[in-house]
Formats: C-alpha cells, sequence, structure tokens
C-alpha cells in the first residue's frame, strides 16, 4: 500500500536568486559603490544614456558598466569606446539577468568603483523579477513606446525607484504625453523619482547624474 | 519568458525536499502565484510538463492557486485590493503602501509518497 501525505513546504521560488543577489548588495556596499540596474524594453536608448551619463562621470568618479545581451558584445563596445571598463555578460538566450550570472563574475569588478551600472537585457517583463543586488533600479520608458506601458508592465514600474524617459528630443513629433506617462507611473510607485531626458540635446541629464551622486552619498553614510 | 528558468528552480527545490523527506515520488506540487509576480501561471505549467519527465516527479499534478493582489496603507491601516494597481490609500490619500500578498511565487504544498 503506497503511503502519501501532504507536505507544507512554503518556499519561495526566486529564494536562491535572492540570496546571491543580497549577498552582492552586501558586499558593493562594503567596497562603497552604488550599483544601477537599468532595464528597459529594447531600443529604448540604455546604452546611450550609459554613454552620456559615463563621460560626464568619468572625470571625478570610478566607474563600471556591465553589459547584459543575449548575444554580441555590440554594446559593451560601444562602453569601451568612451573610456569606460565595460564587462560583458552573453546569456545565450535567456531574457534576462540572474544574480547568479553576475556572481560568475564578480572577480572582474574593480573593488574600487564608485559607480557599477548593469544594463539588463532589453525586456520590460522577465528582468523585473530578478533582484541583481543593485541598489537603485531604473525603469527606462522612451517616448515612442507611449506613454501607457507602465499599468501595462506594472512589475517593472512597481519595482524600480527611479523612471527616466528617454528621447524627449521626440517629443514634438510624437503623441507622447510626458505628464500622462509621469502621472500613471506615478499612481502605481508614487515613490519613484522621475527624470526627463534626451541623449541627444542633454535634457535631464544633470539632475539624473545628480540624483545617482545623491544616492551614493546616502549608500556610504549607512555603511 | 523566463517561466522555464523558475521551473528549473522549482525543481531544484523538490529535489532537495523529496530527499530530505525520504520520498519515493512526488504527486503533487502546490504552488501560490500573484497576480504580481511577473509570471504567466499558464506558461509555468507548460514548462512543468516538460521539465517533470524522468524525475522524481514524473507523475506530479500541478496545482497553482492565483493570489489577488492586497495592500495596507502605513499611515491610516486601511486594507485595501488596488483597482488597476493604484498605489495611493482611498481612505487618506498616503504613499505608504505595504503589499501584503500577490507578489509572491511560492511553493507552498508537495504531496509525496513514502
Amino acid at each position: 500500500m503506497k503511503k502519501k501525505r501532504e507536505y507544507t513546504v512554503l518556499v519561495e521560488l526566486l529564494g536562491s536568486n535572492q540570496r546571491v543577489a543580497n549577498e552582492i548588495r552586501r558586499r558593493l556596499t562594503e567596497n562603497g559603490t552604488l550599483v544601477i540596474n537599468f532595464m528597459s524594453s529594447p531600443g529604448a536608448g540604455k546604452t546611450s544614456l550609459l554613454e552620456i551619463i559615463g563621460e560626464n562621470l568619468k572625470k571625478n568618479y570610478r566607474l563600471a558598466v556591465i553589459e547584459g545581451d543575449i548575444e554580441t558584445e555590440k554594446d559593451a563596445e560601444r562602453i569601451r569606446a568612451k573610456g569606460i571598463p565595460a564587462i560583458q555578460i552573453t546569456t545565450g538566450g535567456a531574457c534576462h539577468l540572474e544574480a547568479k550570472m553576475l556572481g560568475k563574475i564578480f572577480d572582474k569588478i574593480p573593488k574600487d568603483l564608485d559607480f557599477l551600472f548593469i544594463e539588463n537585457i532589453g525586456n520590460l517583463v522577465c528582468p523585473a523579477n530578478y533582484d541583481l543586488g543593485e541598489h537603485i533600479r531604473c525603469v527606462l520608458l522612451s517616448a515612442p513606446e507611449g506613454d501607457d506601458k507602465p499599468k501595462k508592465y506594472p512589475k517593472a514600474f512597481i519595482t524600480s525607484q527611479c523612471l527616466i524617459i528617454t528621447k524627449s528630443d521626440l517629443f514634438p513629433y510624437l503623441p507622447f504625453d510626458p505628464e500622462r506617462a509621469k502621472k500613471e507611473a506615478l499612481s502605481i510607485n508614487p515613490k519613484m523619482e522621475v527624470f526627463i531626458t534626451s541623449a541627444i540635446n542633454g535634457e535631464g541629464i544633470d539632475d539624473l547624474i545628480e540624483y545617482f551622486k545623491t544616492s551614493l552619498h546616502e549608500v556610504r553614510s549607512k555603511e | 519568458m523566463h517561466e522555464l528558468s523558475i521551473v528549473a528552480n522549482l525543481f531544484e527545490i523538490l529535489k532537495e525536499k523529496a530527499k530530505e523527506q525520504k520520498a519515493k515520488r512526488i504527486t503533487k506540487v502546490k504552488l501560490k502565484v500573484g497576480v504580481l509576480s511577473g509570471v504567466v501561471p499558464e506558461l509555468l505549467e507548460s514548462a512543468f510538463d516538460i521539465y517533470k519527465k524522468k524525475t522524481i516527479a514524473s507523475e506530479a499534478k500541478l496545482e497553482i492557486e492565483k493570489t489577488l493582489v492586497k495592500v495596507k496603507c502605513q499611515s491610516c491601516g486601511f486594507e485595501f485590493s488596488p483597482e488597476d494597481f493604484t498605489m495611493i490609500c482611498p481612505s487618506c490619500g498616503s504613499f505608504e503602501i505595504k503589499i501584503l500578498s500577490g507578489d509572491e511565487l511560492l511553493l507552498e504544498k508537495m504531496e509525496l509518497e513514502i
């Protein structure tokens, strides 16, 4: 006679990712490094924004970028061309980065960084589930995508501390209403910081950089 | 489509727990999946059926309980289910909202054959 028994487990399915992410955050906080995770759909302007922010920050700060891509090192090469160290993670098909992928390349991350940027795989769905050990998660929304995205992809917007609206130089040509996008995002995440930016004409970049600098001081003063 | 990766994590946990409980087979697996968990239950089911073959859970049934979003206002204590994911307290207007449920991705129970 087969004996059946019900067993209550109550384990988070992403618990193993969370443990690795917490360890990464702990170690990088100890190093005095602020970790920023950039999430967006493909083509929203993550790499362009990192190029312009990187060029500005590298004058007075030490920074590096982790580039997540399904294939190719194209984005990492763009970042390196600006004189900024880039570490490439190619997932070979996976649609998001996981903390253990960062764990594998952890030794390549310089220990004396002020800022570590992570450019996630272009995808507004899956990356939102995976904490990578970041202090700040930024979701980018570009003007051509439309101002109705926050409620269509709530997880990405609810779990982010910062919304960066990109390609503001295209506002005159598109039906995109930045105020409507902002209002919708703030209704599902009222504490989110919002920046309106353009990597072409530089709008909003200084404010965004100030926000990162302030966050760096906050993380260091807590340490 | 990260459901396959999540199911891979699930099977790691299942194998470990089955061994710990000295089970011969796993006959049922029950998950709790919140609407804010960021995963699609139907895709989890397909991934589970592919993954379970030739494992200790090859005959296992997957049950998924979907949970709705419930939140609590940290300012006035009002509990509510936000419509349209609006995280602003309808009672006092506060932004200090804590999610009580609806974002979970949990292995709740297993049925084991000993």
